[in-house]
């Protein structure tokens, strides 16, 4: 992945423990190489996601957000993943609206079984980070860390 | 609050791409830890004795085990703190092998890595809370939905240890596949004569209630209080009179019923019983072939039958049964071996599937276990098997190995001969697969004793061929071991087809709310660990709905599902897994969002100091958190991922 020679970026995600974070553990174990940039939070259902989290992780300085979730129909907790995608279509569109490039933020369906799929899902995310450079939001809220601690404490009041 | 960090090296999995003890060394810097070291398998029994001690002898509130997949060894590291006098909850793990390790080779950037995970881990510890479990009460009985092979064992082995069984069958008889067998390989055993009596110890055993020409139609509940709809089909029979006699099957009029039993080979009536030895042993009627229902008018059935058992106004009932356990063992399906166009089949009568042929074979088959090819029904003089079709083939989607059609090919070459000592069976393969015991030296057998001809190479195409004394079919192939085209006429081609999960299983699975991988096949918690279990707890799987198992291995598992039940059982109360939502009844205004939304229907309202608040019933709740993101107040938090806790990670990954 030559684009990904340089530094690495920040990219933060948010996966749901039955079927993506499963399938990202099945791509370690078939060890299908990866960029690094992605960190993942693990949360038990794509619907436990606050799209405000999304928002508050992309103001902190992440340069990217990717979740990922059980495919339609085969979520662990029956409809958690639908719910998830109705709140991040409306995130989606209300993304310009704060100053973050839409394409900063992702959601996909990757099971637990689909290790390849995962591969390809991060590198290909982590490929349109790249192409879209460092988040501004850095720039505006400075070196991040003070803002996130400031808020860190307080519940979801971002 | 002190943490303590463990980072492992799991041998060279992880140490060999990251740098153990720098991430340790950079945990140090890290608020709240007070010891950070490298360890060389944190899950060895050395392992967890150095996480104890060290939690005693340094006085920790939590630890971060930087490892594993959590989904592999959380349970592992919350004894071992458990052990060491804390709460089970005070446990964080940061994924540094299949996330980090196994992922990437550059040691710089997943050092680097690692310690941001540790962080992750160490801020996420710092908001964990002690979390109690409570125990509820469990309902033993078991429910086995698939009366194969592998659900009979499952059931009789539940049924042996003292427990109840609801045993849900979707045909009106049980002995999936294996009772459409004629022999079993590698003994060459009458399959009927092994499993009709455990079919029969199904129907006397007064533990087993047996739903047949049943399905599932809704799971509701949790492990240890599963409450289960079952939908039984209308039979149009009333089977509490019903006695098996078989006089209505004699004089049914309509005789050109699809045999679902015979795979099609032969014809059956509309009114049947699939076979002499089914239990139950119940006629169905079969409405898109019963002239009573097409016409409006016939009635014979309900004329002759001598207990007035006959129901045409039969519909559906839906019964609720209540279970602690669930096994799934709803087998598989045949490949659809018409979508290979260049075989013909579905085209011409004379290629036939292997199941087919087994009907063909059985005594107790349309032919009285004569073989006679379905066009004109003469026998048989040259006949070609063709193995691996919709199985190790990517181009229909089936690239996996289905495993026992080798072996029933070597079988079916040696009953052959059995049958018509004048025959000559070839046999075209890309590989033999026989790894189980006693399976080389079978098909060795079937090529060394009985003479069937093993040619190695792809099949290309079929076309029939007239010719006198009957027509045959020319088999076009190459010999790839002598490198040339080879030409066999034969009077019957019989498909070796792969299985393939049975229809519907992502539907039941949905149901059950376990995983399936992308054929359909239901997954297990861990291929070589957990092989019987689901991510579901109280959810097991035996048979090939986990992936295409022969007999032995089917019983095996179905005897494993059983032990894994039985298990479960052993206590009188399950504890419930505290990770569950929490109201804070001060920020609730009641608004009901949280009611709405959550799946499971385990938030009600309740009446506080005349105000509605929300209450959520613990033991329904299964910690999806959707109620969390979903409340406008953030009143109501899943314990273990508050907002807090996933903000506090959020931080740690955004901060450094």
């Amino acid at each position: 992945m030559p684009i990904l020679a340089g530094k690495e970026l920040r990219i933060v995600g948010f996966l749901c423990n039955w079927c993506s974070y499963g399938g990202a553990d099945t791509a370690g174990v078939g060890r299908f190489t990866q960029p690094t940039d992605l960190r993942i939070i693990r949360v038990p259902c794509s619907g436990r996601i606050d799209p405000l989290f999304i928002v508050k992780t992309l103001l902190s300085g992440a340069d990217g957000v990717l979740v990922s979730g059980c495919h339609p129909r085969d979520c662990h907790y029956t409809s958690g993943n639908l719910l998830a995608r109705r709140r991040l279509e409306a995130l989606k569109r209300f993304l310009p609206i704060i100053g973050v490039e839409p394409g900063r933020f992702e959601y996909t369906w990757v099971s637990a079984s689909e290790g390849q799929r995962w591969q390809q899902v991060v590198q290909r995310f982590t490929e349109q980070v790249h192409a879209l450079g460092p988040s501004p939001a850095n720039a505006i809220f400075g070196a991040c860390g003070e803002t996130a601690q400031d808020k860190g404490g307080s519940s979801v009041a971002i | 609050m002190k943490i303590g960090v463990f980072v492992c090296h799991c041998g060279s999995n992880i140490e060999a791409t990251v740098d153990t003890a720098a991430v340790a060394e950079a945990a140090r810097s890290y608020p709240d830890v007070a010891f950070a070291t490298d360890v060389m398998y944190a899950c060895s029994e050395p392992g967890q004795d150095a996480i104890i001690d060290t939690v005693r002898g340094k006085g920790l509130d939590g630890v971060v085990v930087a490892s594993c997949s959590p989904r592999m060894h959380e349970p592992t590291f919350r004894r071992a703190v458990e052990r060491a006098g804390l709460n089970r909850y005070m446990l964080e793990m940061a994924n540094i092998r299949e996330h980090v390790s196994w992922i990437g080779k550059n040691r710089e950037a997943n050092t680097n890595k690692a310690a941001e995970l540790v962080r992750l881990a160490v801020e996420k510890l710092r908001q964990d809370r002690a979390l109690f479990p409570k125990s509820f009460e469990v309902t033993k009985r078991v429910l086995v939905i698939g009366g194969g092979v592998a659900g009979i064992q499952a059931a009789l082995d539940c049924a042996e240890g003292g427990l109840d069984v609801v045993l849900v069958e979707k045909s009106s008889t049980i002995g999936g596949k294996m009772a459409k067998l004629d022999k079993t390989f590698p003994t060459v055993d009458c399959s009927s004569c092994i499993l009709g009596p455990k079919m029969v110890d199904v129907s006397q055993n007064d533990k087993i209630s047996l739903y047949a020409y049943s399905e599932i139609e809704e799971i509701g509940g949790y492990v240890g209080n599963f409450e289960v709809k079952i939908r039984k089909k209308a039979a149009y029979v009333d089977w509490s009179l019903c006695t098996g006699c078989g006089l209505c099957m004699e004089k049914c009029p309509s005789k050109k019923s699809h045999d679902a039993f015979n795979e099609g080979v032969g014809q059956t009536t509309a009114i049947n019983i699939p076979f002499p030895q089914a239990i139950p042993k119940k006629a169905v009627i079969d409405p898109k072939f019963c002239r009573q229902f097409i016409k409006g008018k016939c009635g014979v059935c309900a004329k002759v039958c001598p207990s007035g058992a006959i129901r045409y106004d039969m519909e559906d009932e839906i019964v609720t049964e209540k279970v602690g356990a669930i096994v799934a063992a709803t087998g598989y399906d045949l490949f659809d071996y018409t979508k290979y166009g260049e075989y013909g089949g579905g085209r011409y009568p004379d290629v036939i599937t292997s199941l087919q042929y087994e009907r063909l074979l059985s005594a107790s088959g349309p032919t009285g276990g004569h073989i006679k090819r379905p066009s004109d029904g003469k026998e048989p003089k040259n006949i070609v098997f063709i193995q691996c079709v919709g199985s190790r083939d990517k181009s229909v989607d089936r690239p996996y190995c289905t495993g026992f059609c080798c072996m029933y090919t070597a079988k079916q070459a040696i009953l052959t001969k059995d049958h018509l000592p004048e025959s000559q069976s070839y046999v075209f393969y890309m590989d033999i697969r026989a790894p189980g015991k006693l399976y080389d030296e079978f098909t060795r057998r079937a090529m060394e004793e009985y003479g069937a001809r093993y040619v190695r190479g792809r099949v290309s195409m079929i076309y029939p061929k007239k010719k006198e004394g009957g027509d045959v079919l020319v088999v076009r192939g190459v010999d790839t071991l002598l490198g040339q085209q080879v030409e066999v006429e034969a009077d019957l081609v019989v498909l070796a087809v792969g299985a393939e999960a049975a229809k519907g299983s992502p539907q039941l699975a949905e149901k059950l709310r376990i995983s399936y991988d992308k054929y359909g096949f239901f997954m297990e918690s861990h291929v070589k660990l957990r092989p019987v279990e689901t991510n579901t707890a109280g959810v097991y799987l035996a048979g090939s709905c986990q992936g295409p198992k022969d007999i032995p291995s089917s019983v095996g598992q179905g005897s494993a599902a059983a032990s894994k039940v039985l298990g479960l059982f052993s206590k009188d109360k399950l504890e419930s897994d505290p990770q569950i939502s929490q109201v804070d009844i001060k920020r609730c205004v009641g608004c009901g969002k949280c009611i709405a939304t959550c799946p499971f229907g385990a938030i009600k309202s309740v009446d506080f100091r005349g105000e509605p608040k929300a209450e959520v019933i613990e033991t329904v709740c299964q910690g999806c958190g959707i109620c969390t993101s979903t409340c406008p107040q953030g009143a109501i938090q899943l314990s273990h991922f508050t907002d807090n806790q996933i903000l506090a990670e959020v931080n740690a990954l955004c901060q450094s």
